[in-house]
């Protein structure tokens, strides 16, 4: 945990990022037809998704945790995750309409892809919600700690697992092979991979920050 | 007739995919290249600034 109070990875990650920005857009892509450009959404578009998985999961973790210790910073940390998390989903969800715009014809075409992803952000929503309308301290950590570990693989089933069992136009879901072992060639992979990771901690960062924000009204509101 | 029909369309396949590859050539892309960078810089200072104001106050409390 102290290692969110210091710079140097910081530093990295925004230097990844600014590398992932120009080589995303400078760096020759596979020439494909319908997506042309719009394959370096993939760069962009993704990192989203992966960076949202990350914070969701470290607010699991700290769930978890926080249920077998009862100590109240690790139902902080899980919270502000679970916020920097839908953050990123928003982002995610606006970027791939955006994209389905100009690639599937519409910003949303019902397709499984967008519904289950429609679904897993009110799943987060709900969450927010649910743990807003909760007065008493520990009983709120307690049961939105709960819930979010029941919403953490209903999550994951929506966004990766039932899309890609039925007919999704999302690349790399049934019967629509894009972007799988075929068409993601080198040049492709040492963009994409940095990116995920940079984003990633992009999003650790965020939540710490936030987290850090809520530690000290937290402090603020016991003296009271 | 149909064999025509045929023929334009194998030919359809053979060309090659357009993209904006001569955009790009002419210069004109990296500026922006540039302006996605500078946005970005900026909010990467704005974060740092924000953390390092977090800092103080942490150490205040």
């Amino acid at each position: 945990m102290k290692f969110i109070y210091q710079t140097w990875w910081k530093v990295i990650t925004v230097i990844v990022i600014i590398y992932t920005l120009i080589a995303g857009l400078l760096l020759g892509v596979p020439a494909m037809p319908i997506l042309h450009e719009t394959i370096r959404n993939t760069y962009f578009h993704v990192p989203m998704w992966m960076a949202m998985f990350t914070v969701f999961t470290i607010s699991v973790y700290y769930s978890i945790k926080y249920l077998q210790t009862g100590e109240e910073k690790y139902d902080l940390i899980a919270v502000e995750s679970a916020n920097t998390g839908i953050f990123f989903f928003v982002i995610g969800l606006v970027t791939g309409m955006l994209w389905a715009r100009y690639t599937w014809g519409a910003f949303w075409s019902n397709d499984p892809k967008q519904n289950s992803a429609a679904i897993a952000f009110l799943l987060y929503c709900a969450y927010s919600v649910l743990r807003n309308s909760i007065d008493e301290e520990q009983k709120r950590a307690k049961i939105s700690a709960i819930y979010n570990i029941f919403a953490f693989p209903i999550m994951i089933v929506l966004i990766m697992v039932l899309p890609r069992m039925t007919d999704s136009l999302h690349p790399g879901n049934g019967g629509n092979p894009a972007f799988g072992k075929l068409d993601l060639d080198n040049r492709m992979r040492i963009v994409l991979y940095p990116a995920f990771i940079a984003w990633s901690f992009m999003g650790v960062w965020i939540a710490s920050v936030r987290y850090r924000i809520r530690l000290i009204e937290n402090k603020k509101n016991q003296i009271n | 007739m149909l064999l025509l029909s045929f023929a334009t369309a194998f030919a359809q396949q053979n060309q090659p995919v357009e993209m904006a590859d001569a955009l790009r050539g002419s210069g004109k892309i990296y500026v922006v290249v540039c302006t996605i960078v500078i946005v970005f810089i900026g909010l990467a200072i704005y974060l740092f600034s924000i953390d390092r104001r977090l800092k103080k106050i942490e150490k205040n409390n």
